[in-house]
């Protein structure tokens, strides 16, 4: 069992924080914070292990590129990858579903193709098919939601497309507003029993710090995540992608490192997956995320996807009591993150959010990089109390305290 | 409440904004929307020689953007357009009170934006 007050001790941000005033933290689909492991592993690396990576023969080089790849090796055996040459470092999610549009889809797309993805996507996994779309002229379709807010991809069945031109299907695993999370691989068996044969690329940047993620048992095709929400550095993200389909796709960006033979009449590329990694690797990053990665292997991914289950029960309890809260999401239980999108009758989330920064609390108003789905719901913005491993159910409640009196201080 | 932002004059204008309605037959009519939040004015203006006689606005928003609109429009009555587009944003935003945290200021700007714009599109129609 996780406890999160001990928890925190492990997160410096919370004492340092908590010294101005009381802090909750409920931003967590934004950014986690960081654990004083993660941090120290990369002031260590500058301190102890600094150089560039793969191109000094000399013994700090050697370990800087053993601390780097051990990483590699460390996140395949996270995801159950094959091979850790599946596992390519990028800048972020965003980063990650770019190269796939640039380098896998409008490579072997062409005009006329569809590309599914959803009404609940964020932005990154939005604008690079609607760039696609108007550079090769591919066909983008939205799969729409049920009245539960979870996908109805049946619906595919009877969209106006032909399914023989299916090529890609691109979902979020875990909605970064309403807290669906998709059934990744009921939707790949669905794919094939209907003989859709599409690739299948999942936005997993909510989903992976969140619970154990296995791609092989998922059956997807290409997985992508972010460091900074589970725990690492920013900067650095992962696209996971199996080995046949990275040995044939083009990289997002040119230049070194990502290169065999150079000649001024040509030049060969790397293998994967260095052939996507140009430049200088984020190294401390990268360091990072392996110090991230062993800091929640040490509580268990189970431990982790228990505790968010337990603070999903006590948020669907707490909103369930006002009926002047309409709660953007599912009301159940099953298949759902910790992730409270709502709105109060007659208040602007801008002032929801900075009334409970007045408490310490932090949440998020806007659009939360879905404007697409914020259409679908009716509305421009909406306020997002998100949970991670640090919250206790008391934090939920002392939000829900603060928002029944943010109600009382702005009803006109 | 001790937070700055919602002080007793913000919440003064939220309550009871003055100027709020619309006009019938302005000559200025516009709204203006921030589309990443749903922010939404709606002004409407009676000029007379060039020079604010009536001024109503509505607003679906949040609390600052009401408060500054009901502030900053209740400021301009009587004013001459060429006096008001000489207004800066930094002249606007002095009018407000202060304690602004960084991440409202587009909230607050809403009704600057709104009377810019809604003299630029008066000043083209009546160029034509």
């Amino acid at each position: 069992m996780l406890n999160a007050k001990n928890i925190q001790k492990d997160f410096p941000i919370f004492a340092n924080r908590k010294k101005n005033g009381p802090f909750i933290y409920l931003d967590t689909g934004a950014t986690s914070q960081k654990p004083k492991t993660v941090i120290d592993a990369v002031s260590r690396f500058y301190e102890t292990t600094n150089a560039n990576i793969h191109r000094g023969i000399y013994k700090l080089a050697d370990e800087a590129t053993t601390a780097y790849e051990d990483v590699r090796t460390k996140v395949a055996k996270f995801l159950n990858a094959s091979s850790s040459s599946e596992i390519v470092f990028t800048g972020n999610t965003n980063e990650a579903i770019n190269l796939v549009a640039t380098g896998w889809a409008k490579k072997f797309l062409q005009k006329g193709d569809v590309v599914v993805i959803t009404d609940m996507e964020h932005h990154a996994n939005v604008i690079p098919w609607q760039r696609l779309r108007d550079e090769i002229g591919i066909v983008l379709y939205f799969l729409p939601l049920d009245q539960d807010y979870r996908l109805d991809y049946q619906a595919l069945l009877s969209a106006n497309i032909d399914l023989k031109k299916v090529k890609l299907v691109s979902i979020v695993h875990g909605s970064n507003v309403l807290g669906t999370i998709n059934p990744i691989g009921e939707i790949v068996a669905f794919l094939k029993k209907e003989g859709i044969q599409a690739k299948v690329l999942v936005d997993a940047a909510q989903t992976v710090p969140h619970m154990k993620i296995d791609v092989q048992m998922l059956n997807c095709d290409f997985l992508a995540f972010s460091s900074h929400k589970m725990l690492g550095p920013s900067g650095v993200g992962v696209l996971w992608a199996k080995k046949e389909l990275l040995e044939v796709m083009d990289p997002l960006f040119v230049g070194s490192h990502m290169v065999g033979k150079v000649t001024k009449e040509k030049t060969d590329f790397a293998d994967v997956p260095d052939k996507f990694e140009v430049g200088t690797g984020k190294l401390e990053a990268v360091v990072g995320l392996g110090a991230a990665i062993s800091y929640l292997e040490s509580i268990g991914m189970d431990a982790v996807e228990n505790h968010d289950k337990k603070l999903v029960k006590h948020g669907l309890k707490l909103f369930q009591q006002e009926k002047d809260f309409t709660l953007y999401g599912p009301k159940t239980e099953d298949n759902r993150l910790a992730i409270f999108s709502f709105a109060i009758n007659g208040i602007h989330p801008h002032d929801i959010a900075q009334i409970l920064d007045q408490s310490g609390i932090c949440v998020r108003s806007g659009n939360h990089c879905a404007q697409t789905l914020m259409s679908i719901l009716g509305t421009f913005a909406t306020t997002r109390a998100s949970c991670y491993i640090y919250n206790e159910e008391s934090d939920l409640t002392t939000l829900f305290k603060k928002l029944i009196n943010a109600k009382k201080m702005l009803r006109v | 409440m001790s937070n700055k932002l919602y002080s007793d004059i913000i919440m003064d204008h939220w309550k009871l904004p003055r100027n709020y309605g619309a006009l019938s037959s302005p000559d200025i009519d516009i709204e203006e929307l921030n589309p990443l939040c749903g922010d939404k004015i709606h002004l409407t203006v009676v000029l007379s020689n060039s020079t604010i006689s009536n001024l109503l606005f509505t607003s679906y928003s949040c609390v600052i953007a009401k408060a500054a609109s009901s502030i900053f429009f209740d400021s301009i009555k009587g004013k001459h357009i060429d006096e008001i587009k000489k207004i800066t944003e930094e002249a606007f935003l002095s009018l407000l009170p202060p304690n602004y945290i960084s991440g409202r200021t587009k909230c607050a700007l809403l009704p600057y934006k709104a009377i810019q714009k809604g003299i630029q599109a008066y000043e083209t129609r009546s160029s034509i």
